[in-house]
């Protein structure tokens, strides 16, 4: 029997499966056609591989089993504040890289706050520069983004289950076993995939932290053909690789993956009888409270290191917030709908829901450079900067935005597919009835964190902006290039407070007055 | 004055031309808090009519990228590790300008790429914490001081590359084994400059690889004197910003008029506190004060672009087996 959801959008779905396709594989290709010559890889090129892979592992790995107590306490504790809490916790991961890394040496480097206070004790002070450096870098990065992802797992888990576990006299530990494992099973292959992936493309963060050339990723070699050797061969070459270690990683997720069945709920209020013994309570309170020192702290040396600078920002970095604003809104707004398309032809053709994760893997260097010889022979890049911008942000973040709504429609589908399709519920209707209701707290979550990524994403501007054109984060990297580090982390703070704005507004009205 | 008299007649041929002039730039260049809106002004000033637009971006890359097609008439921000490869396209026109105004510390012949101004790299610390700066490279090498650095990446940066160089000249074929003793006062290496010196202005490090000019930005904007530039007797690498005409300009005129202020001293007079570096083409006494009374390298040290391109490779693998160590 054909499934309905299809028929809205089986057009619209292909189409934006082309698009993505386009700009992740289309430019890659296009940079290997300029190129003259494809020179062989060195024994430093396969290092940098090796090197990007484990660091890769190690992340996702230790990121997302992190995340794993931090979003259980969450999602089972009601506290004053814990929707800001949520909020601010997503931040860590907008954060355009140049203000991450000095928020972090700020709290974890040499002179940072912990190692002064390693010093007062007596102790020798911290060193973060090394591969723990850049692992503990990537899980400040990604803990937040992993939590995110299992919290709305939780959030999907009817609350007729922990009624019937209860009922069942459960423990706590009966209730892990029996309801959030067989749900973990479901979604932590998809979110160490996704961290992975975010890692394999990681550079400038990497490179610092490591120390040293012992971090070189496989970004950075693709960097330095591009920029150095005009080598486009290599160039291509190289993302290619980087796309085969995706590809590898992303299909053995979904050999692991056990996808579950929900079955049907009322949508109530979730309670957590289990979850009501003082050791439970201690235990989950002690996990929030290092996660949010942990991830806020950097957050506090920012706000100490900016504020003094955001009184003084000239009139150009307000209009560049604004820029940057209207960028992030119409970036978010075509996340959302070229997500929905390809998540709903999913349901049909599950390979479709592959492509959308294809940019992840992208070089966002090839990706530019690609669109620019593209679009070159037949009008001037400069004139679309924005709208390239805006288009190449909402593709970049496709991955993330699948990945957070495609359980929830998956769920809503297996639920109440079958009736919908018994009341000859199809097209818009079904959309706006059935499914959007469903999904709407991981829809604004995605909406909003696409939005966010946008606000702090450097990108391919760079490549096609004129001055009077800049970005935000454009503007914080142009006032450190000419010495002004102060106004610099002022920029950096707006940014950060406009990114976070941003993810609160979609976030919150995405979440309305459900507990997820 | 020569070059007013050179734009004099030049002008009054295309004062009404309304097709803009076409800088591909750096964007620390272009940007408002460069050098690039100032020197738009002076040179519109002198041409009535005419307009200079720029556009920012990795400029080399994207030449070679658009090649023949390129909307440019005149690049600036070129550095000399890069101008072999530009020369190789024969996409750039000789500037056809005499030299003889040229302030380098060194002589300069090239009838392509036209220098605008220049710097040494140099590692610079905080006076109040540092009170025996290494007088060498080779001391700052050997020295037994718990100094921390922080470096650029030669592979990503132009300064990194400089640094490499410079060590590879000073060195030789010891240059692995002084990079292996000299890894442990390395903090980190970073991408660019801007995180680098990021970090030394934090106080994370104590040094960071930057130029001699650096502590002018202090003094003459901040008004803080506590940023010095180590200077080493070996003398220090020779960092030169060119600009270059494009062969196939459709404003041939207009670029060489613009090609031939960059030696103007309305446009020389902007470079140091615009662009924090020396001006190519004017006197040591015309210089800000904060910058003539910096103290000054004595030798510079330069690879011409053959010489670069040839030492590149060995440098950088020098560089990269001594630090990982």
């Amino acid at each position: 029997m054909a499934r309905r959801p299809v028929s809205i959008g089986t057009w619209s779905g292909l189409i934006a499966a082309a698009l993505v396709a386009v700009f992740s594989l289309g430019t890659l290709i296009a940079v290997a056609l300029r190129a003259e010559e494809f020179s062989a890889l060195s024994s430093y090129d396969w290092a940098a591989v090796r090197f990007t892979v484990v660091q890769a592992a190690l992340s996702a790995g230790l990121s997302v089993a992190v995340a794993i107590p931090v979003a259980r306490a969450l999602s089972r504790r009601a506290f004053v504040g814990r929707g800001v809490l949520v909020t601010l916790l997503g931040a860590p991961f907008i954060l355009p890289v140049i203000v991450a890394i000095l928020g972090l040496t700020a709290v974890f480097g040499k002179s940072g706050i912990v190692s002064k206070l390693l010093f007062w004790a007596g102790l020798e002070p911290l060193s973060i520069y090394g591969f723990h450096g850049v692992i503990l870098a990537h899980v400040f990065f990604n803990i937040p983004l992993a939590t995110r992802l299992l919290l709305h797992g939780w959030g999907a888990i009817p609350a007729e289950r922990f009624r019937l576990a209860a009922s069942l006299r459960f423990t706590s530990r009966d209730v892990f076993r029996h309801i959030e494992v067989p749900m973990l099973r479901d979604l932590v292959p998809g979110a160490f995939a996704v961290i992975f992936l975010i890692c394999t493309t990681s550079f400038a963060v990497a490179l610092t932290f490591g120390g040293g050339p012992k971090a070189t990723t496989v970004e950075l070699a693709i960097y330095e053909a591009f920029r150095y050797d005009f080598d486009l061969g290599k160039a291509s070459l190289l993302a290619l690789i980087q796309f085969a270690i995706c590809a590898v990683a992303a299909g053995a997720s979904m050999r692991f993956r056990v996808p579950q069945v929900m079955g049907g709920a009322l949508d109530r209020t979730v309670l957590r009888f289990d979850a009501a013994t003082p050791v439970a309570r201690l235990s989950d309170g002690i996990w929030i409270v290092l996660a949010a020192l942990f991830l806020l702290s950097p957050l506090a040396a920012l706000i100490v290191d900016g504020a003094a600078g955001l009184l003084h920002l000239p009139a150009s970095v307000w209009l560049s917030a604004l820029r940057s604003i209207a960028t992030a809104l119409g970036s978010a707004a075509l996340a959302i709908a070229l997500s929905l398309a390809l998540v709903l032809v999913a349901q049909r053709w599950a390979w479709i829901e592959g492509v959308g994760m294809l940019s992840i893997a992208a070089s966002p260097l090839v990706m530019g450079t690609g669109l620019f010889i593209m679009i070159f022979p037949f009008i001037d890049p400069a004139a679309l900067a924005l709208v390239i911008t805006a288009l190449v942000n909402a593709v970049m973040s496709l991955p993330f935005v699948i990945r957070a709504i495609a359980p929830a429609v998956a769920g809503s589908e297996a639920a109440y597919g079958r009736l919908a399709d018994g009341l000859g519920m199809s097209g818009w209707t079904r959309l706006r009835l059935v499914t959007l209701p469903r999904i709407r707290a991981p829809l604004g979550f995605a909406a909003g964190l696409s939005a966010a990524l946008s606000m702090g994403d450097l990108g391919v501007i760079t490549l096609f902006a004129r001055p009077e054109q800049a970005t935000l984060p454009l503007q914080i990297y142009r006032l450190m290039g000419s010495y002004r580090m102060d106004q610099a982390m002022g920029a950096a703070l707006l940014l950060l407070a406009l990114s976070l704005g941003l993810f609160y507004i979609f976030d919150r009205g995405g979440r309305g007055r459900a507990h997820t | 004055m020569k070059y007013g008299l050179t734009f004099a007649a030049t002008f009054a041929a295309f004062g009404a031309n309304a097709d803009p002039l076409t800088i591909y730039a750096p964007d620390y260049f272009a940007s408002e808090w460069g050098p690039g809106p100032a020197i738009k002004a002076a040179f519109e000033e002198t041409c009535g009519g005419c307009e200079i637009e720029y556009v920012t971006g990795d400029v080399l890359p994207r030449i070679l990228l658009e090649g023949e097609r390129t909307s440019a008439d005149v690049v600036i921000g070129l550095n000399s590790d890069v101008t072999k490869k530009a020369r190789e396209t024969g996409l750039f026109a000789p500037h056809g300008l005499d030299l003889s105004p040229l302030t380098l510390p060194l002589e300069w012949t090239d009838d392509t790429f036209l220098p605008f101004n220049w710097g040494y790299t140099a590692f610079v610390y905080d006076n109040t914490k540092i009170t025996n700066p290494p007088a060498s490279f080779a001391e700052l090498v050997n020295s037994d001081e718990e100094w921390t650095i922080a470096i650029q990446d030669p592979r990503t940066s132009i300064s990194g590359l400089a640094l490499v160089l410079w060590g590879q000249e000073v060195f030789g074929d010891e240059a692995e084994a002084a990079w292996a003793k000299l890894a442990p006062k390395i903090t980190t290496v970073t991408k660019g400059w801007s995180e680098a010196y990021g970090l030394f202005t934090d106080g994370e490090v104590d040094m960071v690889l930057s130029y001699t000019t650096s502590p002018a930005y202090h003094i003459i904007a901040e008004e803080d004197d506590t940023k010095s530039a180590a200077l080493f007797d070996e003398g220090h690498y020779f960092m030169v910003e060119l600009a270059a005409k494009l062969a196939g300009t459709d404003q041939p005129e207009l670029a060489d008029a613009f090609m031939a202020f960059i030696l103007d001293e309305r446009f020389q007079t902007l470079i140091p506190t615009a662009n924090w570096s020396y001006p190519a083409a004017l006197p040591k006494d015309q210089w800000p004060a904060a910058f003539s009374e910096l103290n000054y390298p004595e030798t510079a040290i330069f690879l011409n672009e053959d010489e670069a391109a040839a030492a590149r490779d060995e440098a950088i693998a020098a560089w990269r087996a001594g630090l990982s160590q």
